[in-house]
């Protein structure tokens, strides 16, 4: 398969990025697409040129460092997947594809598609735990928790915190982030405890960030590739709103 | 309590969500009162002559006066703080997603729409009522009696490009309130995903409502106005 890159190009956070075009020739239907970036990075090198600056890690979604905006989605035309799971048979051979970094003024781009997601790591710090004594793993028994309960829980745990969420959302807003993280906890014995520390403390440093408001468009859960619920947005609601009204 | 209805981002979305609840109440009740009109002038003029220059309803008319201001400027403040973090650079591909509703994204269009209507609306009928009994005038410039809303909606709705401009105003606010009314449930927490296919369905229902209702009123007289001027219609 054939294909034409558009993809963002920017030397540093400092310099003016812009889209520049190249070609990918004999590619593999098979090929990921983070292979086929790979592809592309090789001939760069061997041509002398810049390889593309691209996050990934894992390669089997679980990890949360792929990004990229594909041809106007965050993670590409896949539904639930991230963009280390979607491949190049998804695509129209000969088809042009426009690759962006995450457009966020909270997430600022360090290097062609590279962009700064450490604001999501200070929200975590800001109240994203469970204050306990961590010894070992205690037995599975010990405290029941109701199994609607602990599936909500980990459907909202399923969040991999790679952005997608604020990068899709057109007020920059990272309420379905914020949210799983106080959902999957909320929804547990152990974390129920700190409930309403945890969602005024992550709330506030999501707003000194400089994240936007929710307005309910329903976007982040439609790109989100772990399929989390706005639903969880209600429940931080509740749990802040609970809060607040405690004070 | 203060801070945290203006520091907070959750804070500032629920001024939106009550202010926005207090504003479908009050239109709810307008529209109820609008309706009166289409089956008794008498029974309508009674509902003015009840909310004009009385003490409750100048109380009533600040307090909703406040509700909208409150309602604009939280709305323009929340979209500067937005665009603000969403960046200067925006995407060159852009793609509707998924179950996302037109309404949802342009909320502040419809509601900029929605207050130029109720400008025009306010000219029309309020400037030429309470406003008129305010200032101590029995007729307003129309010569008509300051206390006769019945003939005032008459001749306002006599007009056809005021007609079209209702219903244009009426669209803008039926897509509004589509998005608005299940996300003000959805901001104070009350939702789920269960309730979510039933808050719109709601949602729909209430918008359906009220713009239906004032647009009965609107085409009614309209078309009252074309029966009465109509020659094939004289002589019956």
């Amino acid at each position: 398969m054939n294909f034409t890159l558009k993809i963002w190009r920017q030397k540093d956070a400092q310099s003016k990025g812009a889209f520049k075009e190249y070609k990918v020739e004999n590619v593999s239907s098979d090929t990921s697409f983070l292979e086929m970036l790979d592809i592309l990075n090789n001939d760069l090198v061997h041509k002398g040129e810049e390889p593309v600056a691209f996050d990934h890690d894992c390669r089997e979604g679980i990890c949360g460092m792929c990004s990229l905006h594909i041809d106007g989605h965050a993670h590409g035309p896949s539904q639930a997947v991230t963009t280390c799971q979607i491949y190049m048979r998804q695509f129209k051979d000969g088809a042009t594809i426009t690759v962006e970094p995450w457009r966020s003024a909270a997430f600022p781009v360090i290097k062609d598609l590279v962009v700064n997601r450490s604001a999501y790591d200070q929200i975590l710090q800001a109240g994203g735990f469970v204050s306990v004594r961590t010894n070992s793993v205690p037995d599975g028994n010990a405290i029941p928790i109701p199994k609607a309960d602990a599936d909500e829980s980990m459907d909202a745990a399923a969040c991999v915190g790679c952005g997608a969420c604020a990068a899709t959302c057109k007020n920059g807003s990272a309420m379905l982030f914020v949210a799983a993280r106080v959902s999957s906890l909320a929804k547990l014995p152990q974390g129920k405890v700190e409930g309403a520390r945890r969602a005024k403390a992550m709330v506030a440093k999501m707003d000194e960030l400089g994240f936007g408001n929710c307005t309910n468009t329903g976007a982040c859960q439609a790109e989100c590739p772990k399929q989390i619920s706005i639903a969880h947005i209600a429940r931080l609601n509740r749990e802040f709103l609970a809060a607040k009204l405690e004070d | 309590m203060g801070c945290f209805l203006t520091n907070s981002s959750l804070g500032r979305k629920l001024v939106m969500s009550i202010s926005g609840c207090f504003l479908v109440l009050f239109i709810l009740f307008h529209m109820s009162m609008n309706i009166a009109a289409i089956f008794s002038a008498d029974a309508y003029n009674w509902i003015c002559a009840m909310l004009g220059a009385n003490w409750y309803a100048l109380v009533a008319t600040v307090i909703l006066a406040g509700g909208v201001f409150v309602h604009f400027a939280y709305a323009f403040w929340l979209t500067w703080q937005n665009r603000k973090a969403r960046g200067n650079v925006r995407y060159a591909i852009t793609v509707k997603e998924k179950g996302v509703d037109w309404a949802s994204k342009n909320m502040l269009l419809l509601g900029v729409i929605v207050i130029l209507g109720l400008l025009l609306h306010l000219v029309h009928f309020w400037s030429k009522m309470q406003l008129q009994e305010l200032l101590g005038n029995h007729e307003n410039c129309l010569g008509l009696a300051v206390t006769d809303g019945a003939a005032l909606i008459q001749y306002t709705f006599s007009k056809w490009y005021n007609v079209a401009l209702y219903v244009v105003w009426l669209a803008a606010l039926w897509f509004h309130l589509s998005h608005g009314v299940w996300s003000m449930v959805q901001t104070v927490g009350w939702a789920n995903d269960k309730w979510y296919p039933r808050l719109k369905c709601l949602s729909t229902i209430v918008a359906t409502l009220i713009c239906g209702g004032f647009a009965a009123v609107v085409v009614w007289f309209y078309v009252q106005h074309l029966l009465a001027n109509c020659s094939c219609c004289a002589g019956c």
